[in-house]
């Protein structure tokens, strides 16, 4: 199942990879991850989406709380979350393929930010599942490039990792 | 007053209250060996590779009650350390290693010995620090020292670039850290405690399975103390012996891969288990749902939450300092008169003393070979089963375990969770030092010993009198056992072609050395060698063993606890399976 683990640990050279080390060490997935420092410049956030079964996810929290730079692991799945990731995607723009990628960045709520006479820049901000979906819904062919931050998360309402 | 790196490290160090430094000069170090020439206080021991540096640092600590420390060099000096740092590692042994490093504007430029050593190390060690101020060289120092000994202790490496070393800075060493990532649990859950409390009152056949965490956690004395209170068996892993006393009754002797009979037997079929620092590896459950088809309920107490849970699903995890929630237990059990059914328990009891009446150690005593049972056995008695042991990896690791029954916790030094082959000589020189007044035997092999043979020039140096006991039966013994069971007999590089004459290796060292070939001997040997004509110098005790004999009983991989390779007397026997109801009254 997937999971997405909000991590809050020292911004200090070195903590990026102990976690990246230590999923490929223990044979963990990492689907996604991002990182970078919060309101508290000494601290960074950091958001990893992985999958694995209830015992697996276990354990990877409890591996990533013992690493000695990790401040704070919680999983959001556990409740209600809010989840984003944006995407950057150029596509080929021209002829009939001009207004319908207009079109359709609106229908998905995206802006395009950049132009040229052959191509667009779209920008596009939701759930992982809806950047799948938009993707799945352009002509494949007409897709240039893709850059996707992977998913950051927070919990709703009260939920709150902190110090 | 401003001061050098090398002197703000060398009077950390002292703050640390360091006794030996086990290591090794190199270009990015000199400046640290300077500082250490020109003091007093602690000890520099000069190894002679740096894989024993770190092993020596490692039983020190193992055999004492501080944190061993290693200073090597950059680049080789570095990578040779790992495989000790791994060692350490695995069975969770406080040290801090100080590497050299390159000067810090030379770092990433593949300058000469240059290593990325905080990455190199980083998958095995508690923590590791690159220091790049030298306003932080003591802090982080303080800070090593914390972390390698507090919670679940483990290695910390400490890479100190050259040019750091040369700086000038004030030196005040912090009192204390506080690091605010970094918080370990002492005290267990008082509710979970109540549980476990409840569990063993309740239970009709419990056991208590006790790990490495009740020796590196100190907490013998409270184990000894709950197993003897309630009338119950008790079973040690290979890192946990010594935490109950190896010769009480109430001891099934070690469980796992090469354990007893009884205590295996044991683990399968009690109902409810107390595991003490102690992790369920592999080599103690191979298969756990096998393990978990016998209903049984499990409490598990380590100091590591990720421990728990790892391998086999326990009905009541208690995170905490074992010594702590031991004591919290049996406080509390006190406090409400808990204890377990006595009738039960007697029933319990006479199962267990008739899996122990099949006396799964027995071997076959010969008059023509040297049996490595008995070497360690006459160990055993001429010691007054009083020494402190360490031993390398295979046969005679498994064997030093079986049929030396330790006394108590730190008694007993051996590479448990990596396994490394060279542990042994480094180690006995480091508890030598550690406890100068204590016998000190590395129980050894021929394979083993060529590991890191080298450091019989270290012992001789620094006058540690270990005595080696290599049983050199001609092969990697373990290797070919295996090749045996599982391979057809093709025996695929196990032999040990052109030994070299270990006795004229020991006296080239300025050491004692025997060969013992005749059974008839080998007390004789024994004796001498441990006699006071000899008590100052380093023996080397090289014992042609039987070529045949194998170790059992043995649990093959994949299979149950109740499913062992058993020794050839115990293979005719009709043993009855375990019956949950049987009445035990008629049983014996």
């Amino acid at each position: 199942m997937r999971h997405i683990l909000s991590i809050l640990l020292e911004n200090e050279a070195g903590a990026l990879s102990r976690v990246v080390g230590l999923f490929s060490a223990r044979a963990y997935n990492i689907d996604s991850l991002t990182v970078s420092t919060t309101e508290d410049p000494t601290l960074s956030r950091m958001t990893i989406v992985t999958h694995g079964s209830d015992e697996v996810i276990e354990q990877i929290t409890k591996q990533l709380n013992k690493l000695i730079e990790v401040v704070k692991v919680i999983d959001l799945n556990e409740s209600d979350h809010i989840e984003r990731e944006m995407m950057l995607i150029k596509v080929r723009a021209t002829g009939k393929d001009r207004e319908e990628m207009k079109r359709m960045a609106d229908i998905f709520r995206g802006r395009i930010i950049d132009v040229t006479e052959k191509t667009y820049t779209i920008e596009l901000t939701g759930t992982s599942d809806k950047l799948g979906a938009f993707i799945e819904a352009i002509d494949r062919s007409v897709i240039l490039e893709t850059v996707r931050t992977g998913a950051s998360g927070i919990g709703r309402g009260e939920r709150i990792l902190k110090i | 007053m401003q001061i050098s790196g090398a002197e703000i490290l060398v009077r950390s160090l002292q703050e640390e209250g360091v006794e030996f430094v086990f290591g090794y000069p190199g270009g990015a170090v000199l400046e640290i060996y300077d500082a250490i020439f020109r003091q007093q206080e602690f000890k520099h021991v000069l190894v002679r590779h740096e894989q024993a540096a770190v092993h020596a640092a490692d039983a020190y600590s193992r055999s004492c009650d501080k944190v061993g420390v290693a200073l090597v060099t950059s680049g080789p000096g570095a990578t040779n350390a790992v495989t000790g740092i791994a060692t350490a590692y695995m069975d969770s042994v406080p040290m801090v290693v100080i590497s050299g490093q390159v000067s810090t504007p030379a770092i990433g430029l593949d300058a000469f010995q240059e290593v990325d050593m905080v990455g190199i190390t980083r998958p095995c060690v508690k923590h590791n620090f690159l220091v790049k101020d030298i306003n932080e060289l003591a802090t982080t120092i303080k800070k090593a020292f914390y972390i390698a000994a507090t919670g679940r202790p483990g290695p910390v490496v400490v890479d100190v670039p050259k040019d750091v070393t040369q700086q000038l800075a004030e030196f005040h060493y912090p009192e204390s850290v506080s690091i605010r990532s970094y918080v370990p649990v002492t005290r267990g859950h008082p509710g979970q405690i109540k549980k476990a409390a409840s569990l063993l009152a309740e239970a009709k056949r419990p056991y208590i399975y006790v790990g490495g965490g009740a020796v590196q956690g100190g907490a013998s004395a409270e184990v000894t103390e709950l197993v003897k209170m309630l009338g119950v068996p008790c079973t040690n892993t290979l890192m946990g012996l010594g935490a109950y006393p190896g010769d009480d009754r109430q001891f099934l002797g070690m469980l796992g891969m090469h354990g007893t009979y009884e205590a295996n037997m044991a683990m399968q079929y009690c109902d409810v288990l107390i595991a003490v620092g102690a992790r369920f590896d592999d080599r103690v459950i191979s298969v756990p749902s096998h393990f978990l088809a016998q209903p049984k309920k499990i409490v598990h107490i380590d100091i590591d939450p990720s421990s728990i849970a790892k391998r086999v699903k326990v009905d009541v995890p208690i995170v905490g300092d074992v010594k702590h929630v031991l004591r919290d237990l049996i406080d509390l059990m006190k406090q409400n008169g808990q204890r377990p059914d006595a009738a039960n328990l007697a029933g319990w009891w006479k199962q267990i003393e008739q899996w122990r009446s099949y006396n799964s150690l027995l071997y076959t005593p010969s008059t023509e070979f040297i049996k490595p049972q008995s070497v360690v056995q006459k160990l055993y008695e001429i010691t007054g089963g009083d020494a402190i042991i360490t031993s390398d990896v295979g046969q005679h690791q498994m064997w030093a375990a079986q049929y030396y029954p330790f006394k108590r916790p730190k008694q007993w030094l051996n590479s448990g969770g990596l396994g490394t082959m060279g542990f042994g000589l480094p180690a006995a020189i480091g508890a030598q030092l550690a406890n100068p007044n204590a016998q000190v035997a590395c129980i050894t092999g021929e394979g083993s010993i060529q590991m890191n043979i080298q450091e019989l020039s270290t012992a001789k140096q620094y006058h540690t009198p270990v005595k080696v006991i290599a049983l050199n039966n001609r092969y990697l013994g373990m290797v070919r056992q295996w090749q045996e069971f599982f391979y057809g007999t093709r025996y695929a590089e196990s032999y040990m072609d052109a030994l070299p004459d270990f006795v004229g290796i020991a006296e080239a060292y300025g050491h004692v050395g025997m060969k013992i070939e005749n059974p008839a001997d080998v007390e004789g040997a024994l004796r001498e060698a441990f006699s006071p004509a000899l008590k100052e110098r380093l023996v080397f005790m090289d014992f042609r063993t039987d070529q045949s004999e194998n170790v059992f009983p043995m649990i093959q991989n994949g299979k149950g606890l109740d499913q062992m390779d058993l020794p050839p007397h115990m293979r005719e026997l009709q043993i009855a399976p375990f019956e949950n109801n049987r009445d035990y009254g008629n049983m014996c």
